[in-house]
């Protein structure tokens, strides 16, 4: 019975009580007493769907991982924008991505930014975990799409979950 | 409130404007379903992003309070719109909805 009590993910807990009381205007009994109580319950409910935790993560390789897909945002959004507005057609291609990387929470992080940067977005994942399909909005070589994406995000990656 | 800080904020409304507008057009212009999600979750992203960031320089300079809260908005708006593109490419997947002709390669079945 006790379980019900605890906070099983304590990071997670710790991060949902901060960006409440961020949210909320100011400090005060009323939102310190909501932020434990959300950041409670949301781990309980959401326990069953978080993937094991990977071994070993190098954390602090990750802010400058954000910085380079921030950058890679920015940078190749200008990139989809010049396509939509020039008249030439895009050449849209399905790229079979290979996955050297292995546990499913560095699996979603990648798809995740294959998503958010412009150009690619992650289709599915095949039901082995061996391979992404990506959709390219303007591609001419499939391997230059592989390429560029294992060297930009999945290498860092790799480095951070192994 | 300065007036550097007034030029800033208008540039980045203005630049976000102009990115959201953008996005708005690929989604009208580009040829099929699986084109039409990269408008979206792309331009979009950095459309809001400089939005946001107008905001949060609006309410630091009139010395209110920093905004906090929009940079979580960002970052929430970053943290949901891949996964609302994943889900919008599976269901699409799922049903069959055909591509442009000059599609490389294919969804698979599975």
């Amino acid at each position: 019975m006790f379980d019900r009590l605890s906070f099983p993910q304590p990071w997670l807990s710790l991060i949902l009580f901060l960006t409440w009381q961020i949210l909320s205007d100011g400090l005060s009994g009323g939102s310190i007493a909501l932020g434990l109580f959300l950041a409670w319950l949301i781990p309980q409910i959401t326990h069953g769907f978080w993937p094991e935790r990977p071994a070993f993560v190098k954390t602090w390789r990750m802010p400058a991982y954000i910085l380079r897909v921030l950058m890679d945002i920015v940078v190749a959004s200008f990139s989809v924008a010049w396509l939509i507005l020039s008249p030439r057609p895009p050449r849209p291609a399905f790229v079979c991505y290979p996955l050297k990387l292995e546990h499913p929470l560095a699996i979603s992080i990648l798809a995740s930014t294959i998503s958010l940067t412009p150009g690619t977005v992650s289709a599915d994942v095949s039901d082995d975990n061996k391979t992404l399909l990506i959709h390219a909005l303007d591609a001419t070589d499939d391997q230059e799409v592989i390429d560029a994406i294992y060297n930009r995000y999945e290498k860092p990656l790799m480095e951070m979950f192994q | 409130m300065s007036t550097l800080a007034e030029y800033a904020i208008s540039a980045l409304l203005l630049f976000g404007g102009a990115f959201t507008l953008i996005g708005a057009i690929g989604l009208a212009r580009l040829p099929d379903f699986y084109t039409r999600l990269h408008g979206p979750t792309k331009a979009t992203t950095v459309g809001v992003g400089s939005i946001m960031l107008s905001s949060v320089i609006y309410f630091s300079a009139i010395g209110e309070k920093i905004g906090i809260s929009e940079i979580l908005i960002t970052v929430f708006l970053l943290m949901t719109a891949p996964v609302s593109a994943n889900m919008l490419a599976k269901a699409a997947m799922h049903i069959g909805v055909q591509t442009t002709k000059d599609t490389k390669g294919k969804p698979w079945e599975q």
